[in-house]
């Protein structure tokens, strides 16, 4: 089958749905793939890789009316009259807001595949362009502020003076977020960031930030991986969370983005208390804002000088990096869609990951799917820890149990003592030294085992083995005995106990061998 | 000076020389030192005891000569066989076969001195034990090495009352030793041995696979004490000495085994896992969806990480994945990967078992670490390699006080930005847990022989080598 690459016609949009490598992989699925000629300048791809990666170059019309249609933005009216019916369109939809584009295309009797739409499983996360495209967005939005702010993010000592580091405050922990605080962090700046999510703290910190802890303005563990809207009495704490960091940072980037909507986390407010020359970087403003000051698409200066910048484009500020990232999610995609590797699609509706994000098929509109069950959060801790007095208490008995039973072992050492002390006393001499030499061969075998380090602990035991071998010693000196049976006995346990001594030492050595520092 | 005195203070230097030879095993660079003056002490040691010996017979000398030089063509040439053609991952077996020798020799030494020498009762008690000891050794170590040649199934035999049945063999032992000093008879002798044959046999059979590294210890010890009996009714210092050190060896081997597991030395000789806490069925079941990845996607995650650890299980010695495992360290090395090794004390059939393997495959020793030296360092590592360990490496170890692995120190590889678990299916391991760090959401599973997968690896590293240059 043939898969159809067109140029992205929306105003400003650098980004193409395939890069030359991804082409190539595309081909290895055994699809034919034709590109756009000029799709890829932007991102600065030229025809003749694409053509190198084994794609033809076509017209716009001959690439939207392939049997596959693969780009970034949803089609304009004009170029869904493009598509073949029957014909497969992958590409990003927002179906949850666009359901009169999902609608034409139902009526063109398009098979419409929504990448914004991947079910958020685990399995399913190689194929998710929203988490590209926020990772993308959140790298960016520290370029930006880096851009606006005017000073460096790194803290500096220097013979001219020192300046103190960048605060940077984070507003919501998902990718973008994280992605965020990583880049703030590798630049040097100080990091600080807030969830309502309690579980993300661990992957903030992991990145880089501090988790900015507030009980009361956090919510309980999702269940599907998403943050919820918040209470009325938790959304009041998190806005004065907001307003205490906003007026200590220099640089706020907030992506709150509830599906597709943006809540207000920083108010005019909350601005007019900021430093003049500081940062708000909105990753939401594509859903209106999250600052109230955000004119989408425009950076603006606020009375007291805080730059609010509020660009839709950030991924398509890095074409290079997006459209490959983007082409791989396709490919991944693709080769979902096609198990056999033949360049047939097959679309499996039974599939919650294939099924979530069919918006259209056979003349029906698909959206929404059923719910698909995630594991995405691990399951809250099933009851509440036991309290400081039963913790005490647990302490208390577990001392009292281990000095009652040190005791024991003293009486118990004594009594071994005392019995050890009576066998001997009626002992013969000889046999006392015989113990003597066992008691002290005991104890510096202890001490020089405790030494031998663990990855010679088979050597060891093969040679231990070997000296245990000994035992031949006592068996030699009972050979030449004159009892025939006694002979044969002792012949029988010296000729094994031999098998032991060569045996063990030889393979000893050779294991030996085998150990080699590196060179 | 005469030929016994001469022969003893040769004895003195021997016994000097085999302290001497494991104390040089201590570190890599003495070892082989070690391993050499060991060969030279019991060189030193049989050339005096076969003198002795001629000396002694009572037959003509060169009968005895030409049954000892015999019993030593006998020894060099199974011995040296063996020890030639095995193969690293058949270490455990030799060494239980080679246990099973030392306790059939002082079972049979232990005769040899009831019938050679007068009775007096202490001489009687030594031979008494030596014999006992001897003689679970014998049985122990040829069910450990059936065991561990898959020749018997390592499953635990859980007869019922098992513990009742060893008591009771050791209390009728200890009615027979009253018995024999009695009467100086040979009949308890033989009731006794053929109850300590039984005894060894199901002290074993109770015990599980995963358990053999305290149990082979376990019977490297006795082995060393049935020596030192012996030394003890012979009155023959350097096989006090000897089996003395070797007892210890084996004893402290067993200790640092049951720490790593965090289980009683008795528990484990007592019995197989989890007969007695019926907690581990609520964390036996399924706890979510696992992610797979094919060897082509774990290739390119190893050729982009900057550090990774890999973690070997007894599933590396049985798959032999130990060498093309090294070829791909030496890739990714090579490539200015940091690849380290991470061993638990308890990985493999043996102590130090993967340390063998990983060093017959060419592995330098210096990137195979402990756990305690490389615990640490997981939350830096990039990628986290998993192959063939389970319980080891089983967080709910740490964080479900109701596992029955709860205490267990384990390597926290779920701490690593991911991790890679090769595993032949989803079953649980040894202890019969689940593992949880299956369905972390950084882990990820590859499924399949783990040597066909790391070759397979292998061999999209090297295409993208070339493709590279």
């Amino acid at each position: 089958m043939r898969i159809g690459v067109p140029a992205e016609t929306r105003q400003g949009e650098r980004l193409v749905a395939a890069s030359p490598a991804s082409v190539a992989q595309l081909v290895k699925l055994g699809y034919e793939v034709v590109v756009e000629a000029g799709a890829g300048t932007q991102a600065s791809f030229l025809d003749a890789q694409y053509q190198d990666a084994g794609a033809t170059l076509v017209t716009a019309q001959e690439a939207w009316g392939a049997d596959i249609v693969t780009c970034v933005n949803a089609p304009k009216p004009g170029q869904i009259r493009l598509l073949t019916p029957g014909a497969t369109l992958v590409a990003t939809m927002a179906p949850h807001s666009n359901e009169k584009l999902v609608a034409s295309l139902a009526k063109r009797g398009v098979t419409a595949l929504a990448l914004d739409a991947v079910p958020r499983i685990s399995r399913a996360q190689a194929i998710d362009v929203l988490s590209t495209m926020s990772n993308v967005a959140g790298y960016r939005a520290v370029i930006e502020a880096a851009e606006h702010y005017g000073g460096m993010f790194t803290g500096q000592v220097t013979a001219a003076g020192k300046t103190a580091p960048a605060t940077v405050f984070v507003i919501g922990a998902g990718v973008a977020g994280l992605a965020a605080i990583g880049a703030a962090s590798s630049l040097g700046a100080q990091v600080r960031a807030f969830d309502v999510r309690p579980e993300v703290a661990e992957q903030i910190e992991s990145m880089g930030g501090t988790f900015v802890s507030a009980p009361e303005a956090q919510q309980e563990i999702s269940a599907d991986g998403y943050a919820k809207p918040l209470t009325e009495a938790q959304q009041a704490a998190a806005m004065d969370v907001y307003a205490a960091e906003a007026a200590k940072a220099d640089v706020i980037i907030t992506t709150a983005l509830v599906r597709g909507t943006a809540p207000t986390t920083i108010t005019a407010d909350v601005v007019a208390v900021m430093r003049p020359g500081s940062v708000i970087v909105d990753l939401a403003a594509s859903g209106g804002g999250n600052c109230e000051l955000t004119v989408p698409g425009r950076t603006v200066t606020s009375d007291n000088g805080v730059a609010i910048v509020g660009y839709t484009d950030l991924t398509s500020r890095m074409p290079r990096h997006t459209s490959t990232l983007f082409g791989t999610n396709i490919v991944h995609f693709m080769a979902l869609l096609t198990p056999a590797k033949d360049g047939i699609l097959a679309l499996d509706l039974e599939d919650p990951v294939q099924r979530g994000m069919t918006v259209a098929h056979a003349g029906e509109v698909m959206w929404p799917p059923p719910p698909v069950a995630v594991s995405a959060a691990p399951a809250p801790a099933a009851a509440q820890g036991p309290s400081e007095e039963e913790l005490a208490e647990k302490a208390r008995l577990e001392r009292e149990a281990a000095i009652a039973k040190a005791k024991r072992r003293n009486w118990l050492y004594g009594a071994g003592a005392l019995a050890a002390l009576l066998l001997l006393a009626f002992a013969d001499t000889d046999t006392v030294k015989h113990l003597t030499v066992f008691a002290l061969a005991v104890i510096v075998g202890f001490y020089v085992i405790s030494n031998v380090k663990h990855s010679l602990h088979t050597p060891l035991m093969a040679q231990t083995n070997a000296i245990s071998g000994i035992i031949l010693v006592g068996a030699l000196l009972q050979i030449g005995s004159a009892d025939p049976v006694v002979s044969t006995l002792s012949f029988i346990a010296a000729a094994v106990a031999s098998i032991n001594i060569f045996g063990g030492f030889l393979v000893t050595y050779r294991m030996l061998g085998m150990f080699r520092k590196d060179a | 000076m005469t030929l016994t005195s001469l022969a003893t203070a040769i004895y003195v230097i021997a016994a000097v020389l085999f302290i001497l030879s494991l104390a040089g095993l201590a570190k890599q660079e003495t070892a082989r030192r070690g391993n050499v003056l060991g060969m030279v002490g019991m060189g030193l040691a049989l050339a005096a005891t076969v003198v002795l010996a001629l000396q002694q017979s009572e037959r003509e000398a060169w009968v005895t000569a030409l049954l000892i030089a015999m019993v030593f063509a006998i020894g060099a040439g199974v011995g040296m066989w063996r020890a030639r053609t095995v193969e690293m991952t058949q270490m455990p077996e030799l060494i239980a076969m080679l246990h099973s020798f030392v306790g059939l020799a002082a079972v049979l030494v232990g005769f040899n001195s009831y019938l050679t020498e007068e009775a007096d009762a202490v001489h009687q008690v030594e031979v008494f034990l030596g014999v006992f000891i001897g003689a679970i050794t014998f049985t122990g170590s040829i069910v450990a090495y059936l065991k561990l040649s898959a020749r018997m199934k390592s499953r635990p035999l859980t007869l019922p009352g098992r513990n009742l049945l060893n008591l009771g063999a050791v209390v009728a032992s200890a009615g027979l030793l009253a018995w024999f000093i009695a009467t100086n008879s040979l009949t308890p002798l033989l009731i006794m041995t053929a109850i300590a044959l039984v005894l060894g046999f199901h002290l074993v059979a109770a015990i599980g696979g995963g358990d053999m590294p305290v149990v082979v210890s376990m019977l490297n010890s006795y082995s060393g004490w049935a020596a030192a009996a012996a030394g003890l009714m012979l009155e023959n210092d350097l096989l006090i000495i000897t089996g003395a050190l070797v007892g210890s060896s084996g004893a402290i081997l067993s200790y640092i085994m049951c720490k790593a597991m965090n289980r009683a030395f008795l528990s484990v000789i007592l019995g197989g896992f989890g007969t007695e806490g019926g907690t581990a069925s609520s964390t036996a079941s399924e706890q979510g969806e696992h992610r797979e990845v094919k060897a082509a996607e774990a290739a390119d995650i190893l050729s982009a990480a900057r550090s990774v650890v890999i973690v070997p299980g007894y599933g590396m010695a049985v798959a032999k994945a130990q060498y093309p495992i090294a070829e791909m360290v030496q890739n990714l090395r090579g490539h200015g990967v940091d690849v380290r090794f991470g061993v638990h004390p308890v990985a493999g059939r043996l102590p130090g078992h993967m340390n063998v393997l990983l060093a017959e495959a060419k592995v330098p020793y210096d990137i195979v670490l402990e756990m305690d030296e490389i615990n640490d360092d997981f939350p830096e590592t990039d990628v986290v390699l998993v192959i063939g360990a389970n319980d080891v490496v089983n967080p709910s170890a740490m964080e479900d006080p109701g596992s029955p692995l709860a205490g267990m120190p384990v390597l926290e590889v779920w701490k690593a930005r991911q991790c890679i678990v090769f595993k032949r299916s989803m079953a649980t391991g040894y202890a019969g847990v689940q593992n949880p760090l299956f369905f972390r959401v950084n882990s990820a599973m590859l499924f399949g022989d783990a040597k066909a997968q790391v070759e397979e690896i292998l061999t999209h590293l090297r295409v993208s080598d070339t493709a590279g240059a």
